[in-house]
């Protein structure tokens, strides 16, 4: 996979057959593929450029044929709407998700990285088995416990609180099978045999051998489950709607209900609530895609 | 961390783990520090994959079963004092429930507008970024904008895009003279709000998708290309007679992936309506969704027990369906050998 870039091993010079019998990762990549790529990104970029020009004009810009494509001058006094909504809390929505979806990363680095360590590289009775129950529960698709999932944080006094979406995403399934592969193929066994013949403990292992070899995996996992977190919407609505504190994905959902919907303030905000994610994709792009195409993303 | 190679620790026990007890002198300190390791080689992983399990069983599995039993009583949010056991009487509710019928019908043509064309283009994506690019990872970078933007966020803009009067899909489809004189109203009728809807699922996943898709071409062997060279395969057919069949388990995945995903749809319809607090799906449920419904029926109409016993109903729904379309797809994507 990783010899996209170095020398295609076409073998043969002849001209005219080079294009045919290649693979197509050797075949470069003529000017109609640019052609079709860049247009792929129009449409991919053009719903959140969208985005900004409506979320910095005012009503009559909306309200035009042609529609207006140039963003205006507005963001800040939109942003500020947003803000002094009283029933919205947009403020405190940001704070919010800031804090679910960071402890909720930190936790599931944390968690996921200790027990992927023991069952890649630790002997213990049953470990195949228990091994086996965590790739089973991947399959479950949780969303459909909610009802239940409602009636237990109700008993633990949770709902309406930031527990209630912290507490169950803070260690996952996913997150545990994918640490547990990543220190499989490339912590090695002989240097946790000789740490631990130089009596070295668990907890010791782990931060002297695997903690610095899985810096990349650490790296794909937190940008997705951040991204995840952020942008979960279900749950949320269920148990933080209607309190004093939602998560942003929430506020801008209580922004968007009502009798007269004002779409550029939904806009602002949700532009807001947008460019984390597109900071983190900007600098961590190069470990989302690795994630994704290893395979990594279970949604 | 203060430091990151494997420095081996010297505070540990020497020599001898085995030898517990052999020097009755140091027996008491090492009877501790013997204790504690055996506890470390025993127990420690234990320790270490316990948090996994507690929170699965508690938050996932628990009310996974829970919700069975929930689905067989009365329960209701407004009304706690008629809780009870009703035995199969919800399910019996959901058998002549319209609204239940209307939001798997919408479920199902919502998920067929947006699986089908997104896997499709998701492959026509993957085989355009599986040559060699300049600035490749910019490339991928860039097909992932929709994924990473938050489905609340994009289903506002979309929301703007299909409004009847100053829409941009109107104005677009006007250019090309499509639509006729009146302006397509999207949320009046099924059709229309459905395909509002599946262009937004389609946006959201093709990159994600093509990635997927990528990742799988790059690791076909190349003399398999290199063979096609004699039937002078040009690369349109190479995609579908080689690519597609190589990267077919990638295909029956993503298939289910999508499955699964489509038949959970919720967002996209709940804020596609002008009213979404409502989580009505437009005003006869044109668009309402399974999902959508279950949130509707639990936390709109507070009968807790009916939402748990759709949940189980979708359950089902989802296996049934992901079943039936790893099936289409081995056979439709060249797998005719098995």
């Amino acid at each position: 996979m990783s010899a996209v870039d170095t020398a295609p091993r076409v073998t043969r010079p002849r001209r005219r057959a080079a294009l045919m019998g290649r693979a197509p990762q050797d075949t470069p990549a003529g000017i109609g593929t640019y052609l079709l790529l860049a247009t792929t990104m129009l449409f991919a970029a053009f719903p959140l450029y969208w985005m900004f020009v409506i979320a910095t004009s005012n009503d009559e810009a909306l309200a035009q044929i042609p529609p207006t494509v140039i963003p205006g001058d507005r963001f800040l006094v939109n942003l500020d709407e947003v803000f002094s909504l009283q029933d919205v809390y947009f403020a405190a929505s940001l704070v919010n998700s800031v804090i679910v979806s960071t402890v909720v990363t930190a936790s599931m680095l944390f968690f996921c990285s200790l027990a992927g360590f023991a069952f890649a590289k630790l002997r213990f009775a049953g470990s195949r088995w228990l091994m086996l129950f965590v790739v089973l529960t991947l399959t479950v698709p949780n969303q459909l416990g909610v009802v239940a999932l409602y009636i237990v944080m109700g008993r633990l006094g949770w709902n309406g609180t930031l527990l209630a979406v912290i507490v169950p995403g803070l260690v996952t399934a996913f997150g545990v099978f994918y640490m547990r592969q990543f220190i499989l193929n490339t912590v090695p066994d002989e240097l946790v045999e000789s740490a631990r013949m130089d009596g070295a403990t668990t907890m010791r292992v782990y931060r002297s051998i695997v903690l610095p070899s899985i810096r990349p995996a650490l790296a794909v996992l937190g940008l997705l489950t951040f991204v995840a977190t952020w942008n979960d919407f279900q749950w949320p609505l269920i148990t933080l709607g209607g309190t004093d504190y939602p998560t942003s994905m929430v506020a801008i959902s209580d922004l968007a209900s009502g009798n007269y919907v004002i779409y550029r303030r939904v806009l602002a905000g949700a532009f807001v609530a947008t460019i984390p994610l597109l900071v983190m994709l900007f600098i961590g792009g190069r470990q989302i895609v690795r994630g994704i195409m290893e395979g990594a993303v279970k949604s | 961390m203060s430091t990151t190679r494997a420095a081996p620790a010297p505070s540990a026990r020497p020599a001898g783990r085995h030898g517990h007890g052999a020097d009755p002198d140091h027996h008491r300190r090492l009877g501790w520090r013997d204790r504690l390791y055996r506890f470390d080689v025993r127990y420690m992983p234990y320790l270490l994959i316990a948090p996994f399990f507690l929170i699965f069983l508690v938050f996932g599995l628990f009310p996974l079963v829970f919700n069975g039993v929930i689905a067989l009583r009365t329960y209701r949010l407004d009304d706690p004092a008629a809780a009870g056991w009703a035995g199969l009487d919800n399910f019996r509710q959901l058998f002549g429930d319209e609204d239940f019928w209307n939001a798997l019908y919408n479920t199902f043509g919502i998920f067929l507008l947006s699986s089908v064309p997104q896997l499709l283009l998701a492959l026509i994506v993957a085989s355009l970024l599986n040559r060699r690019l300049r600035a490749q990872t910019w490339w991928r970078v860039g097909v992932l904008l929709p994924y990473v933007t938050p489905i609340v966020a994009s289903t506002m803009v979309f929301s703007v895009f299909f409004s009847r009067d100053f829409g941009m899909a109107n104005w677009v489809l006007g250019l090309f003279g499509v639509g006729g004189d009146e302006p397509i109203n999207w949320r009046a009728d099924k059709l229309h709000a459905w395909i509002a809807i599946a262009t937004m699922v389609n946006w959201k996943w093709i990159g994600y998708n093509a990635l997927l898709y990528l990742a799988a071409m790059q690791s076909i062997p190349r003399d398999v290309y290199e063979a096609a060279a004699v039937d002078g395969a040009g690369p349109w057919r190479q995609l579908w007679r080689i690519t597609v069949p190589m990267i077919q388990p990638v295909i029956v995945f993503t298939v289910i992936l999508s499955t699964i995903g489509g038949f959970q749809l919720f967002i996209e319809p709940m804020l596609f309506d002008l009213n979404a607090q409502a989580a009505t799906g437009g005003p006869n449920g044109e668009w309402q969704t399974i999902a959508q419904l279950i949130y509707k029926v639990g936390w709109k109409d507070l009968n807790l027990g009916y939402a748990a016993a759709m949940s189980w109903a979708l359950f089902l729904i989802i296996l049934v369906v992901a079943g039936i379309n790893t099936l289409l797809t081995n056979r439709l994507s060249g797998g005719r050998s098995r």
